[in-house]
């Protein structure tokens, strides 16, 4: 699932922080902004990626394999987060470690694991998706922790999921949806009765459970975003510009 | 007496004074006010109350006006923001003037204790059992009503539902229970852990291609006897637990090893109930070589070592001789 929501806890944070304690030592600082830093450069990569081999191929498909080593790279050490973020605003890692999970699950559990969904349109609609997104959020907080938020980027950060957070789950179901059929014929990550451990899983059925999970999840986190952009845009006239 | 008026009636306060109909010592007489935390509007106006009235009678009264919000339901505070207010707290020795203003919650609906355990452990108990006989629509259906060949699977019920009688056993003879009532929402929740683990262990274990333990007899036997041995340990913790607050004189103990060997126990830890209880449940998996089981061992081991680390820690706060040696769940290393 997009991590759209995944920063807004952490951008509450940047926002509220200075306000209400000292926020994070200068240290903590210097790595947040060091890997905000990379993993957007990291992103531009892979959306420069993207372009040039359309532009070389002269087409959409395929584009996948074009920046499959740096889309992993980058979306794993998203974790790294993770373990940044527990060391600040513990809060909000459950949220944000779920939205980490979800898309660590995709970019190896579906679409590295599944060889045949590579090829499918539906991989380029969520890469995209989230390789925007990405951009615009890790600068977002590049500048936040430097104290110097353009608007532009703030506006853009609360504005531009609303069309990218529907994109990526669009095609982050597609793509789980269009792997089950190679999944269930080979029997991908699943055991069977009888074994030792008298244990079964049928990761077929994991993943529809899984699309069924969207059906709830979504509009939370979507009308999370949407009450949050509320919040942080509805509020320009009270504010300077530059946080 | 007084009278708590719901003001809804009039926009003045309509306050009724009553004489005392027999000469009482010098006391002077509270006055509680009642408001809605939320919308801060005043639901109740409480006069002449009794300085010596608990937490617990001024919700009775207040009840008498709104008989949707039984006793149990109420929450209230001195600050919208501040603590909860016990039921035996008096209010003379709360930190207010003699007109004290609180603030009300509606904690929704609630469940004793008792009828919560009641619901998770026979739903738990009976939740195996439709496994264990095979009621139709579960498995194949021509093993509809048949029974396992394996010792070890009929075993495994009697332990699973001795453990669940046990349990009920203990919620309606031995257990005492502090705090009085739970929210619905959490016996949905709990109920759901329950069931659903029972369902989902009992599923393997009872199924027709259900593999017994590697190492045979000698696995199932010497994991049944560990199983009996942590059984009987948690009864006796929980006894002795029990009888801690037999005396109900103010006077507050640790719980000590007895004379009982299962007891000694409390030498290494704070909460032997909890270690006897994983310590089942890690037999309960031996026995059967079922990895389900053994991940539901795990969850719950996860969760009692979280509430042994907090009754640890109370421990430690409030008892200045409390034994160094002790850990929390598991000896000698947390």
């Amino acid at each position: 699932m997009s991590a759209a929501a995944q920063g807004t806890s952490k951008a509450a944070h940047s926002d509220v922080a200075p306000k209400k304690k000292k926020g994070p030592g200068a240290l903590a600082t210097a790595y947040l902004v060091i890997y905000n830093v990379v993993m957007t450069a990291g992103w531009l990569v892979i959306a420069v990626g993207l372009v040039r081999a359309y532009l070389a191929r002269g087409s959409y498909h395929g584009l996948y394999y074009s920046i499959e080593k740096p889309l992993k790279f980058f979306q794993t050490g998203a974790l790294l987060e993770l373990a940044l973020i527990s060391g600040i605003v513990p809060s909000s890692v459950v949220l944000t470690g779920f939205q980490v999970m979800s898309r660590v699950f995709l970019t190896w559990a579906v679409t590295h694991s599944v060889r045949e969904v590579q090829n499918e349109d539906s991989v380029l609609l969520f890469v995209a998706a989230w390789t925007v997104t990405e951009i615009i959020r890790y600068s977002f907080y590049t500048f936040s922790l430097l104290n110097h938020l353009p608007y532009l980027i703030k506006w853009a950060r609360y504005t531009f999921f609303i069309v990218l957070y529907p994109m990526g789950v669009s095609g982050e179901l597609l793509t789980i949806y269009a792997a089950l059929p190679y999944v269930q014929k080979s029997g991908l990550y699943s055991v069977t009765l009888p074994n030792k451990y008298n244990f079964s899983f049928d990761y077929y059925t994991f993943l529809i459970l899984v699309m069924i999970s969207y059906i709830p999840l979504f509009p939370q986190l979507y009308f999370h975003m949407i009450r949050q952009r509320k919040k942080v845009l509805g509020h320009t006239e009270d504010y300077s510009k530059v946080e | 007496m007084s009278i708590c008026l719901p003001l809804f009636f009039s926009a003045g306060t309509e306050r009724i004074y009553l004489l005392p109909s027999t000469t009482m010592s010098r006391t002077t007489f509270f006055e509680v006010e009642i408001i809605d935390a939320k919308t801060k509007e005043q639901l109740c106006f409480l006069d002449k109350v009794d300085p010596h009235s608990t937490i617990g009678d001024i919700k009775n009264l207040f009840y008498k006006s709104y008989p949707q919000w039984y006793p149990a339901r109420q929450a209230l505070r001195l600050d919208p923001k501040g603590k909860l207010l016990k039921d035996n707290e008096i209010l003379q020795n709360l930190p207010v003037g003699t007109t004290a203003t609180m603030y009300f919650k509606d904690l929704g609906p609630q469940l004793g204790w008792t009828t919560v355990f009641f619901a998770e452990y026979i739903g738990a108990l009976l939740t195996y059992l439709v496994f264990f006989f095979r009621v139709p629509y579960v498995y194949s259906h021509t093993y509809a009503f048949t029974s396992s060949s394996h010792p070890v699977v009929t075993f495994a019920c009697v332990c699973h539902t001795l453990h669940y009688m046990k349990r009920l056993m203990e919620t309606i003879f031995v257990h005492r229970f502090s705090h009085g009532t739970m929210p619905l929402r959490a016996i949905v929740k709990n109920c759901a852990y329950y069931w659903g683990f029972s369902a989902w262990l009992a599923y393997y274990i009872n199924h027709p291609l259900y593999t017994p333990p590697s190492y045979g007899e000698l696995q199932v036997n010497y994991a049944l006897f560990t199983f009996v041995m942590c059984e009987m340990g948690n009864l006796s913790i929980h006894i002795s637990l029990r009888n801690l607050k037999v005396d109900g004189l103010r006077v507050r103990k640790f719980p000590m090893p007895t004379k009982n060997p299962f007891t000694w126990l409390f030498f290494f830890v704070s909460c032997p109930n909890y270690t006897y209880e994983v310590g089942a449940w890690m037999s309960f998996t031996v026995m059967t070589q079922c990895l389900p089981v053994a991940i539901y061992t795990l969850f719950g081991f996860i969760q009692m070592s979280i509430w042994a680390k907090g009754k640890h820690k109370a421990y430690l706060r409030e008892f200045k001789d409390y034994p160094s040696v002790r850990m929390a769940i598991i000896p000698l290393i947390f």
